[in-house]
């Protein structure tokens, strides 16, 4: 349900694993729409168990999917055009 | 923190152990709905099903038509790479079998392809044989959309990822290609009984 | 550790964790617990002390089929290791150096990071102008509310306004229904004034705020969201 729907704030811990620059303050633009904002007024979908997708605001493409897998992380930034550091 | 380190006195949700289920899973009284995007709202007068890709025609179905094809009751486990499963849940479909009757085809795999962008997949023998089906109905009721409504794949020997949500169509390919959760690093097959959660596995 | 109940339902936990190098009002941790026999669970806790505070204070709502929330409002006690992930987040924070007006709109727990933003405010005796609208179920349900009632009072440039959903006590005057547009345009700073707000609580109410805030012609760039699931409120 949209109802579990979060946003950039939720994915912030997880990505901030990964990423070396603060995420939620990071700009991007969608790969989808074009539309430029900055992650954390993303929509997060967290999968619970299965993965963490963020969502562009505009269109919902997906922006980084991101999956735990075996104590790695695999991350997908492919739906953005570019993601730049706050 | 270091390995070995626990939070006393914590112990998790009570998870009850079956013997007839797979290993690693436990026994689920509820139905988690888990969602990686907005739950899609097609309206079934624009709904349709399709099957294309490497066939000698493509095949498509409106929903009315769809709803007139031969349909079945499924009594099935089925079982999450998330550790909870299930026994014993009923669904109505039509069988993948009645869907590629007469389709003519070299190919060896099936994407399911989903309103949103979900796509999962599958070797085709998996999703036929009396295997899987395209259900449309979940406990006696129309299957809700938090839950893959108006219809979702059902393939309840894999784990449910492959079962896929708001399904609209099966893309026959020469070539395997991975879905989207398989391209992220869960396992190509997923067999719950060999546990084949992730790559490698 | 220190305990603190503020509701039935809620309790505040002031953590004591050493080497903890500061936060900003409106960040987060994660909590993470782990069972002997491997199995975690992780949930998100809005940090509620400010910045300058003694302590890391989290306010946990108990919720009855919680995996996590029973565990710190029940079981955990003074001696006890906690994991924890943080301080997270850049976007939803506020500074008294960032100015205002400041509109904190909340629905239950969503409070809970806006009151380290209106103690952070108090502790640096900041005077920008800040309204709470504070949406409950019920009047014994509003989290903080006497210390919101005693710094409201001693200060005139901070006002709260709680909104009480399910039920009124007798006698109640205030506002008795879920926040909508109407509630808004009455609460709100007017969009001429460029009001920063933040919207914390529920994924419905805050989307529902959020949409209604840019509609009365706030600027979508100052009104700052964080979602909190489907539950509370």
């Amino acid at each position: 349900m949209d109802e579990l729907r979060l946003d950039g704030n939720a994915a912030a811990g997880t990505l901030g694993e990964i990423f070396s620059f603060e995420v939620t303050t990071a700009g991007y633009a969608c790969g989808g729409c074009g539309k430029t904002d900055v992650l954390g007024g993303a929509m997060v979908y967290e999968v619970r168990g299965l993965g963490t997708i963020v969502r562009c605001p505009g269109c919902d493409n997906a922006l980084i999917r991101l999956a735990h897998i075996r104590g790695l992380y695999a991350i997908d930034v492919g739906g953005t055009r570019y993601i730049t550091t706050g | 923190m270091d390995g070995g380190f626990f939070s006393r006195g914590f112990l998790g949700r009570r998870r009850e152990h079956d013997e007839r289920l797979p290993p690693g899973q436990y026994l689920e009284d509820g139905f988690p709905v888990l969602s990686a995007g907005p739950t899609p709202r097609t309206p079934l007068s624009k709904w349709d099903f399709s099957v294309v890709g490497e066939v000698d025609e493509p095949r498509r179905w409106t929903w009315e038509a769809f709803r007139a094809l031969p349909s079945e009751g499924i009594t099935t486990d089925i079982h999450c790479v998330t550790k909870w499963s299930k026994l014993g849940t009923r669904w109505e479909g039509v069988s993948v079998d009645t869907l590629l009757d007469g389709v003519e085809t070299a190919a060896e795999y099936v994407t399911a392809y989903c309103d949103g962008d979900y796509t999962t997949n599958l070797p085709l023998e998996e999703v036929t044989g009396g295997k899987a089906w395209i259900a449309f109905a979940y406990d006696g009721e129309p299957l809700e959309p938090e839950h893959g409504g108006p219809a979702r794949l059902l393939v309840p020997h894999l784990y449910f990822w492959k079962s896929a949500k708001w399904v609209r169509g099966l893309q026959l390919t020469a070539h395997d290609i991975p879905g989207f959760w398989e391209s992220l690093g869960y396992h190509n097959f997923g067999d719950p009984w060999r546990e084949q959660r992730y790559f490698g596995d | 550790m220190e305990t603190v109940p503020e509701t039935p339902r809620t309790k505040s936990l002031v953590l004591d964790v050493s080497g903890w190098e500061g936060h900003r009002a409106g960040q987060h941790v994660d909590v993470r617990l782990t069972a002997e026999d491997g199995y975690q669970a992780q949930r998100s806790y809005s940090i509620a002390s400010a910045p300058e505070d003694e302590g890391l204070a989290l306010t946990v709502d108990r919720l009855e089929d919680g995996e996590v929330s029973p565990y710190l409002t029940d079981v955990l006690a003074a001696g006890d290791k906690l994991e924890l992930r943080g301080p997270i987040g850049g976007y939803f924070v506020w500074e008294a150096k960032d100015g205002g007006p400041l509109l904190l709109v909340a629905g239950g727990s969503g409070v809970v990071p806006l009151m380290a933003i209106i103690r952070h405010r108090a502790a640096v005796g900041s005077d920008v102008p800040t309204r709470l609208l504070l949406s409950s179920r019920a009047y014994e349900e509003i989290i903080y509310r006497e210390e919101l009632d005693d710094l409201a009072a001693g200060d005139g440039s901070l006002e709260v306004i709680h909104t009480l959903t399910r039920s009124r006590p007798d006698g109640w005057g205030g506002y008795g229904r879920r926040i909508d547009a109407e509630m808004l345009r009455e609460v709100a700073w007017s969009p001429g004034e460029t009001p920063l707000a933040f919207v914390c609580g529920p994924t419905p109410l805050v989307e529902s705020v959020g949409a209604n805030l840019v509609d009365l012609g706030h600027e979508p760039a100052r009104v700052k969201t964080e979602r909190f699931g489907a539950t509370g409120g």
